[in-house]
């Protein structure tokens, strides 16, 4: 049966509180998810007290300046900090999403923060993502022609061909689409969750590529496919605004388009 | 998840992912859902219309009403669009929540046998009663 409680070893007990410095004024308490695999511990939320005066506007800045400055254990990933690297995907008060673009005052009361839902934990808000990496990887995500390019030039496209990929390739690929799809979770070893379907549909969408049938032969699966529900979380949580769940409604519809 | 087999655990993700590749099915199904659904909506209000004139009435007049070409063929359609949506998507269900292999494909077998018998003991009555 699909998991609804955690396991024994995965329940989240009580952890530090940090406090924050004597004198601070605006104080924000941070609860963050602490994990590591070296001390054979269960997981524990770790408060931390915030003073926002000395801290940046967003959620990636509390975490930087906790790491730096408070306790140097903390381990996340974050590069970019503008919303392009996807790096820093997280749950932060119980919605994925981009630590680096969520501003700390658009949370009330304390910031809950979590890794990605439902994904093994390397360590503290760290996800192991290779499964999804490659799920990525199986839909062959670039361009597929037998026809050669031209000897001096691009392979062309219209304007309207083009506009086809806009709220496609803007995707970064944080995954925080796929982390919140319950189908991803009860069944995410065989569905290709919301993420890859939406770069598998960018593909699909792409005018200059050849190999669109094959591409749809592959998807044509129970589970690799239609296991989207309709849910809508993956297009509620997307930082980015993109709509994943339109991309596979898109690729079931040519699915059957073929057929009639 | 309980289910990953400790036999994968050497193998590359890639091949984890890729497993043994597209069914090439899916398609028929999710289809056949969306038709029924579509079917269901005219066929259910013309079902409850006419039982809700039929407050009151006796067998007979139900039997002769049901002898009638249209009711005898929508009722008939109305059987075979309900049972086939509910095995459809209870099939979904099941697959959706239940992990188990022996216990995912048994409990699907179980619900289109069990649907496919309460569909033709309803064609059945049907049958008796209008003609």
């Amino acid at each position: 049966m699909a998991n609804f409680t955690l396991p024994s070893n995965s329940r989240i007990g009580l952890g530090k509180d940090w406090k924050a410095p004597a004198g601070a004024k605006r104080v924000r308490e941070f609860r963050i998810y602490r994990w590591s695999p070296d001390d054979g511990q269960n997981p524990r939320t770790d408060t931390y007290e915030v003073d926002l005066d000395t801290c940046g506007p967003m959620v990636l800045d509390a975490l930087i300046k906790i790491k730096n400055e408070i306790d140097p254990t903390l381990t996340f990933r974050r590069s970019c900090r503008e919303g392009i690297c996807g790096s820093c995907a997280m749950n932060i008060d119980g919605g994925n999403t981009l630590a680096c673009l969520k501003p700390i005052e658009e949370v009330t009361g304390a910031v809950r923060i979590t890794p990605l839902p439902h994904m093994p934990v390397v360590k503290d808000l760290v996800p192991d993502l290779s499964q999804i990496y490659a799920q990525l990887r199986s839909i062959d995500p670039w361009l597929k022609t037998d026809s050669p390019a031209p000897p001096d030039a691009e392979r062309l496209q219209s304007r309207e061909e083009r506009a086809e990929l806009d709220g496609l390739w803007e995707c970064i690929l944080c995954f925080c689409c796929s982390t919140a799809c319950p189908s991803y979770w009860w069944n995410g070893d065989r569905y290709l969750g919301p993420a890859v379907l939406l770069q598998a549909y960018r593909w699909i969408a792409d005018s200059r590529d050849e190999r669109t049938g094959e591409r749809l032969d592959s998807l044509e699966d129970p589970f690799k496919l239609y296991r989207c529900h309709t849910i809508m979380n993956c297009t509620d949580t997307c930082p980015k605004g993109l709509n994943p769940a339109k991309a596979i409604g898109a690729i079931k519809q040519l699915i059957v388009e073929r057929q009639v | 998840m309980a289910k990953t087999p400790q036999l994968d655990v050497m193998r590359s993700p890639l091949g984890r992912a890729r497993g043994l590749g597209s069914a090439r099915a899916g398609a028929h199904h999710w289809w056949m859902v969306r038709l029924t659904s579509l079917a269901l909506v005219p066929l259910t209000l013309w079902f409850l219309c006419a039982m809700v004139r039929m407050v009151g009435a006796t067998r007979d007049d139900v039997a002769s009403w049901m002898a009638g070409p249209l009711p005898i063929v929508l009722m008939i359609a109305l059987v075979i669009a309900t049972f086939h949506h509910m095995q459809a998507g209870l099939q979904v269900v099941i697959e959706d929540y239940i992990d188990t292999d022996w216990l995912r494909l048994g409990s699907i077998l179980l619900v289109k046998g069990l649907s496919l018998l309460l569909a033709l003991a309803c064609i059945v009555s049907v049958l008796r009663l209008g003609l």
